[in-house]
């Protein structure tokens, strides 16, 4: 599809740089890429990307499949690198401090940055209790049993799954319907307090009502929790996030307020893609 | 493909002629069918016939001498009526022992080695090596132990025969883990390691847990077949006419005891015999049944109830 994509590209290539910069200034920057470029092999998957997120901001990464925005996330909180062939270059600041730097280690880094994935990975052996508490057992210091039940409450609170799940914390997360095992999934990342919470198209296996469960979710935690999300749903994007950023082929085309990306979007590309001409 | 087009004419001549071949050879097709089939069907049941033979032999000629004194008294000497093999049950479940306590961290450890590394040279070194491991005929194993245990501390003992089956169960072991630690998703892991899991712990406590009811089922297997084993403990455990549970000292095992009173000229001790074969079949048919059990539950809690 992606190779469809570019052919159909050729012909309106745009001379200008792939990360025009920000119109409006961001308050408080939580998390930046900068100069980011990511391979699998030999194939350069991410193409020099800069793209700044504001603190308590909704985020969300568009385009068509196979045009980087998944391994860009992944190198947020350097999952990218656990595949065997991947690598990166460039940096990535949190709160102003590179992750990518020498000292680093990337097991903390993850601690502080929470990921959730297409598919819901709830740990099978585990129940609902437990794994919501699976990222705290390796946080620094001991989380007391009274503790845990607190947050483990709170955080399945905040993921709205609470009045679901309340009387069978014990019962196996298998027994969860696949969009109560997202949320669940959202309430163990969210269950460690992360800065940024990094979504990788978490509805794009679900139902419409869990769908909107998720986005509802995710409209709820904006201003508490910075978030990225990576949807191929255009609407998805237009209807949850601050700012939207539109990837194609591993370059960062255009990112923009979401209201102005969908009404005005100043790159002839930008505009094919969600008048849908290709993707 | 062709087929799939609508004829609107009538069939052609050859077309017709195709149409009477076909019919012709569909009554041979459906005998060679026919005749295929009870073949395999056969071999199927040829498959299991020896099981039922043991098994029916084994009941006439043992179950009569099986009573609450085979498990609880000791043997008796020649010439003298009872007597049991409560020596040779315990010394079976402590040699048993012995091998899970050598051979299951190993093969896990191993398995997990293989899963997670796959591709690495030393991985596929370790399982094309346990393969020929696998296929080592149990008495070299038995001649290993002697030379390297035995031999050094001047005596038989239970601890050889142990590590004698110990040495044998890991690379089933191993390949097992293996295969079930391959069976969980890499979504899982990610999952795991984005948490801020580190790789280990990830492997011990998510990936090991996930595929533990896979891996006891293995393990099962892999002690109802050493269970039986008497070659390997022939130059190792040696065998006891006593009641010894040192794990220093030569040990008596069902096999061996079995052996023992086969091979005698005695009416007594065949009996007793043929009853030791029953209760060592009786115990590995039970592990396997526990494995069958195990191997269940895991796809009941798979399904999500």
């Amino acid at each position: 599809m992606a190779i469809e994509v570019k052919s159909e590209l050729a012909g309106l290539a745009d001379p200008r740089p792939a990360n025009a910069a920000p119109a409006v200034t961001p308050e408080r920057t939580r998390l930046a890429a900068e100069s980011l470029d990511a391979w699998f092999g030999s194939i350069h998957a991410v193409h020099d990307i800069s793209l700044p997120v504001r603190e308590g901001s909704v985020m969300a990464i568009i385009g068509p499949s196979g045009c980087g925005k998944s391994t860009f996330l992944r190198c947020l909180n350097r999952m990218h690198e656990t595949v065997s062939t991947g690598r990166v270059s460039g940096r990535v600041l949190l709160d102003g401090a590179d992750i990518y730097d020498g000292g680093v280690n990337p097991i903390a880094v993850r601690k502080h940055i929470g990921m959730v994935f297409q598919r819901p990975t709830p740990f099978p052996t585990m129940s609902i209790r437990d794994n919501v508490a699976a990222g705290l057992r390796v946080m620094d210091g001991h989380v007391s049993r009274r503790e845990t039940d607190a947050i483990v409450e709170s955080a399945l609170r905040r993921a709205a799954l609470w009045g679901e799940v309340k009387d069978r914390l014990g019962a196996s997360a298998l027994a969860l319907s696949g969009g109560q095992q997202q949320r669940l999934c959202i309430a163990r990342a969210l269950a460690t307090s992360p800065r940024v919470l990094l979504l990788d198209e978490p509805t794009a296996s679900l139902d419409p009502a869990s769908t909107q469960s998720i986005e509802q979710l995710v409209r709820e935690l904006r201003g508490d929790v910075t978030i990225i999300i990576v949807t191929h749903n255009m609407q998805q994007a237009a209807r949850i996030s601050d700012r939207t950023a539109f990837f194609l082929a591993g370059d960062l085309v255009e990112v923009a307020p979401t209201e102005s990306l969908f009404t005005s979007p100043s790159d002839p590309r930008t505009e094919a893609y969600i008048t849908g001409r290709f993707g | 493909m062709t087929a799939g087009v609508i004829r609107t004419q009538r069939p052609s001549a050859r077309q017709r002629a195709v149409g009477e071949r076909a019919r012709k050879s569909l009554g041979r097709r459906r005998a060679v069918n026919g005749v295929m089939l009870g073949v395999l069907a056969t071999a199927a049941v040829i498959t299991v016939l020896p099981l039922l033979f043991i098994l029916g032999h084994l009941v006439t000629k043992g179950a009569t001498s099986l009573d609450l004194a085979f498990f609880t008294h000791m043997p008796t000497p020649v010439g003298e009526a009872g007597g049991g093999m409560a020596n040779a049950i315990v010394g079976t479940l402590i040699i048993i022992g012995l091998a899970m306590l050598f051979g299951l961290p190993v093969g896990v450890g191993a398995g997990l080695y293989l899963a997670e590394n796959r591709g690495a040279w030393l991985a596929n070194s370790v399982r094309f090596l346990s393969d020929v491991l696998n296929g080592l005929p149990s008495i070299v194993m038995g001649i290993f132990a002697w030379q390297f245990l035995v031999r050094p501390m001047g005596h038989f003992s239970a601890l050889s025969g142990g590590v004698a089956l110990g040495v044998m169960m890991i690379p089933m072991i191993a390949r097992t883990t293996e295969e079930m630690v391959r069976t969980v998703p890499t979504s899982l892991r990610e999952a795991a390691l984005a948490l801020g899991y580190a790789r280990w712990r990830t492997g011990l406590t998510i990936v090991l847990r996930t595929a533990s009811a896979g891996i006891v089922t293995g393990v099962l297997v892999s002690l109802a077949r050493v269970a039986g084993e008497t070659a390997p403990l022939l130059f190792t455990a040696f065998g006891n006419q006593f009641w010894s549970t040192s794990v220093t000292q030569p040990i008596a095992a069902l096999p061996l005891q079995i052996f023992n009173y086969a091979i005698s000229p005695y009416d007594d001790w065949h009996r007793l015999a043929w009853a030791g074969a029953l209760v060592l079949i009786a115990l590995i048919l039970v592990i396997s049944i526990v494995a069958r059990v195990a191997t269940r539950a895991r796809f009941d809690m798979g399904s999500g109830d």
